[in-house]
C-alpha cells in the first residue's frame, strides 16, 4: 500500500499535539505522587511523635492527644458500603432501563434529569437532610436522634447514584448489538438477554461504576458531617447504622481550620488522610485487578 | 489501530476527545495560574478582616455593618469558622482582628511569638452559655455536675435525673469552637484542673450553633448548650445551679452582671500587637456606648452598665 507524503507542518502539528498529550498523561500521574509524598511528608512527624498503640485506639479525643484512628476508618467504611448497598441495585436497576428497556423519548428526559442530580451541591443535600431526612429516620426507626450514619448512607446513596447510572449506562451502551441479536435469535425474552447476556458483557463497566460510587461516598464531607452527627464511637454492633458516626473526611474538615501548623494534631490529621488515601488506592486496585482477571478468563464463555 | 476486545471497555468514549484535550489544557493552565504561589495579604488601607468564633458571628457583623454607616471609608469583613480559626488565622498573619469566646492558649501565644507577633487580648462583651432542651421536656432546671453526669455519659436516660423514660442524646459543638473548650472546662470538669473528664464518645459534634438549635428543638430527647444569643423561643434554657442545693437561676443580662448565672465568660477580640489607625478606632468604637448597644440587641451581655 502507497502511503501519501505528509507535507512538513501537519507533521510538526502532530508531533506537537502527541507531546502535548504525553506531558498531560505524565503530569496526572506526577500529580497523583506528589499529593502522596506530600500527604506522607506531613503526615511521618505524627507516627514518630504519636505512639502507634495512639493510633491504633479506639478512642477519638484529639483536644487531649488521644488519636485512636479505629472509630473514624470504620465510621467511613460503615456509611460508604451502606451507601453503595443501596446505590448500587437502584442504579444498576435504573441504567438498565435507560440503556435496554425505555423507549427513545422517555431516555431523553431521564438522562439529562439524572444528569442535574449530579450537579447539586453537597451543602444543599446536607441541608435537605438535616431539616427533612433526619426527622423522618427519627421517627421511623425510633432511634433516640435522627442524625445517624443511615442518614448519611440514604443521602450518600442519592448522591452516588448519578455517578453509577451515566457509567453503567455507557457500559450497557458499549455491548455490541450482535450479543443482543445472538441472544434473540436462540429465542431468548428480553429480560433474559439483558440479564443473561447484557449485564455479564458489561460487567467491568459496572464495576466501574460502583468504584465511582464509592469514591464519591467515601471522600463526601460535608454533607456527611452536616447529618451523621459526628460522635466518634466505635461503629460496632447492628444499631450502628441508627447511630452516629464520625467519617474521615469530616474529622479533617472539622478539625484542619483550628490545628496550628505543624503541631502533633497537624500531623495526624495528615495521617487521616493518608489512611483515606490508602483506603481507596486499595479499593481501586482490588477493583482494577477483578476487571483484569475477568477479562482473561471470563471473556471467552461468550465466544465458546 | 488495536481493537479492543474486552467488553464495556468503551465505557468513556462518549467524551469527544477534542473537548476532553481542551478540558485538559484549561485545566492545566488554571493549576500553573494557581502554582505561583500564594500572593501576600496586603490588605488595603482602611479594610480590616476580622475572622474566629462562630458564638460572635452574629455579633461581629452587626457591629461590621453598624461601623460601616458611620464611616463608609472601612470595611470591615467578618467570617466565622471557630475561636481556634480566628486565633490561627491571627498568627499566620491573614486576619487583623481574631475573635475567640475563649482566652488564647499558651502554646498559641508561643506559636505567634514564633511568627513574631504579640497579640493583644480585648474583652468585647459578656455571654452566658445556656443549657438548652427541647420545649417538651419536663425538666426546668439542672445542677452543673448533673449536666457534667449527662455530658461525659454517666446519665444515659432522663428517668435518672427525674424526666421522662427517653434516651438522652448530647448535641455538642465540634472541638474547634471556644464553647467547646469553655463548657468542657467550667462544666463537664465541673471547673477542677485535675479533673480530666471528656465529653461522651456518643456526642453528637455538630457544626454550628443552628444545628445543635435545630436538633434540640426538634428532638425531645436533646440536651445541647450554646451562647444565650442563639436561644430562639423553640428551644428551653435550663435553669442552672452551681450544686443541687440552688439556688437554680435562668440566664439573662441581670443575672449574667450580678454574677448569679454559674457560666458566664467573657468574648474575646485579639489584634496583632497593639491596635493603630482604623483597628483602634473600631475597637473604641465596639466598647463605646453605641457599640455595647448592639451587644445587648443581639442578646450578649454588655461590658458596661450604661
Amino acid at each position: 500500500m502507497q502511503i501519501p507524503a505528509v507535507p512538513k507542518d501537519v507533521d510538526w502539528r502532530e508531533f506537537f499535539i502527541e507531546q502535548l498529550i504525553r506531558l498531560m498523561g505524565v503530569s496526572a500521574i506526577a500529580l497523583v505522587l506528589l499529593i502522596f509524598l506530600f500527604l506522607v511528608r506531613e503526615g511521618v512527624p505524627a507516627l514518630l511523635e504519636v505512639p502507634l498503640s495512639n493510633l491504633l485506639g479506639q478512642r477519638w479525643y484529639p483536644t487531649f492527644e488521644i488519636y485512636g484512628l479505629a472509630p473514624l476508618v470504620l465510621g467511613s467504611l460503615l456509611v460508604t458500603v451502606g451507601a453503595i448497598a443501596i446505590s448500587l441495585p437502584l442504579g444498576v436497576a435504573t441504567a438498565i432501563f435507560i440503556g435496554e428497556i425505555a423507549p427513545e423519548w422517555v431516555r431523553e428526559i431521564l438522562k439529562p434529569a439524572i444528569e442535574v442530580i449530579a450537579g447539586i451541591p453537597s451543602v444543599v443535600i446536607g441541608f435537605i437532610g438535616i431539616l427533612v431526612v433526619s426527622p423522618l429516620v427519627r421517627e421511623f426507626s425510633g432511634a433516640p436522634t435522627g442524625l445517624t450514619a443511615l442518614t448519611g448512607v440514604l443521602l450518600l446513596a442519592y448522591m452516588a447514584l448519578p455517578t453509577i447510572i451515566s457509567i453503567a449506562e455507557d457500559a450497557l451502551d458499549a455491548v455490541p448489538d450482535s450479543y443482543r441479536h445472538a441472544a434473540y435469535a436462540l429465542s431468548a425474552t428480553q429480560w433474559q438477554t439483558i440479564w443473561r447476556v447484557v449485564l455479564p458483557a458489561a460487567r467491568p463497566g459496572i464495576i466501574t461504576a460502583v468504584m465511582l460510587g464509592v469514591g464519591r461516598a467515601i471522600g463526601e464531607t460535608m454533607t456527611v458531617m452536616m447529618v451523621a452527627g459526628n460522635a466518634a464511637r466505635m461503629p460496632l454492633g447492628l444499631d450502628a447504622f441508627l447511630r452516629p458516626v464520625r467519617t474521615m473526611t469530616a474529622t479533617i474538615a472539622a478539625e484542619m481550620g483550628e490545628v496550628a501548623r505543624g503541631s502533633t494534631h497537624y500531623h495526624v490529621l495528615f495521617v487521616v488522610g493518608l489512611t483515606l488515601f490508602v483506603l481507596t488506592f486499595v479499593i481501586n486496585l482490588a477493583a482494577a485487578l477483578a476487571i483484569f482477571r475477568e477479562k482473561r478468563g471470563g471473556g471467552r464463555r461468550f465466544l465458546a | 489501530m488495536k481493537v479492543v476486545k474486552g467488553i464495556g471497555r468503551g465505557s468513556l468514549s462518549p467524551i469527544s476527545s477534542p473537548g476532553l484535550l481542551l478540558f485538559s489544557l484549561l485545566l492545566f493552565l488554571l493549576c500553573a495560574c494557581s502554582g505561583s504561589g500564594p500572593t501576600d495579604p496586603i490588605t488595603p488601607q482602611l479594610s480590616v478582616v476580622n475572622v474566629g468564633s462562630d458564638t460572635m458571628v452574629n455579633l461581629a457583623l452587626a457591629w461590621a455593618e453598624a461601623y460601616h454607616e458611620l464611616h463608609p471609608e472601612v470595611s470591615i469583613s467578618v467570617t466565622g469558622g471557630g475561636s481556634g480559626t480566628g486565633i490561627a488565622s491571627l498568627i499566620n498573619g491573614s486576619t487583623d482582628i481574631a475573635n475567640a469566646s475563649r482566652e488564647m492558649k499558651e502554646e498559641e501565644f508561643e506559636q505567634a511569638e514564633e511568627q513574631g507577633i504579640a497579640p493583644v487580648e480585648h474583652v468585647v462583651a459578656m455571654d452566658a452559655i445556656a443549657v438548652v432542651v427541647n420545649p417538651g421536656n419536663p425538666l426546668d432546671q439542672l445542677s452543673i455536675p448533673q449536666i457534667s453526669d449527662l455530658f461525659t455519659g454517666r446519665i444515659t436516660v432522663w428517668q435518672e435525673l427525674g424526666g421522662e423514660n427517653r434516651p438522652v442524646i448530647l448535641a455538642s459543638r465540634e472541638s474547634n469552637s471556644g464553647t467547646y473548650v469553655y463548657f468542657l472546662e467550667k462544666v463537664v470538669q465541673r471547673d477542677d484542673p485535675d479533673n480530666h473528664d471528656l465529653f461522651s464518645p456518643e456526642a453528637l459534634l455538630l457544626p454550628s450553633s443552628e444545628v445543635i438549635g435545630l436538633e434540640v428543638s426538634q428532638n425531645p430527647n436533646a440536651i445541647g448548650y450554646d451562647g444565650l444569643g442563639y436561644v430562639t423561643p423553640d428551644q428551653k434554657a435550663l435553669k442552672l445551679a452551681v450544686d443541687q442545693t440552688g439556688p437554680f437561676v435562668a440566664p439573662t443580662i441581670e443575672t449574667v452582671k450580678d454574677g448569679t448565672y454559674p457560666i458566664a465568660r467573657p468574648l474575646y477580640m485579639y489584634t496583632r500587637g497593639e491596635p493603630t489607625g482604623p483597628i483602634k478606632e473600631y475597637l473604641d468604637w465596639i466598647m463605646s456606648d453605641d457599640g455595647q448597644k448592639i451587644v445587648a440587641e443581639l442578646g450578649f451581655v454588655p461590658l458596661s452598665d450604661s
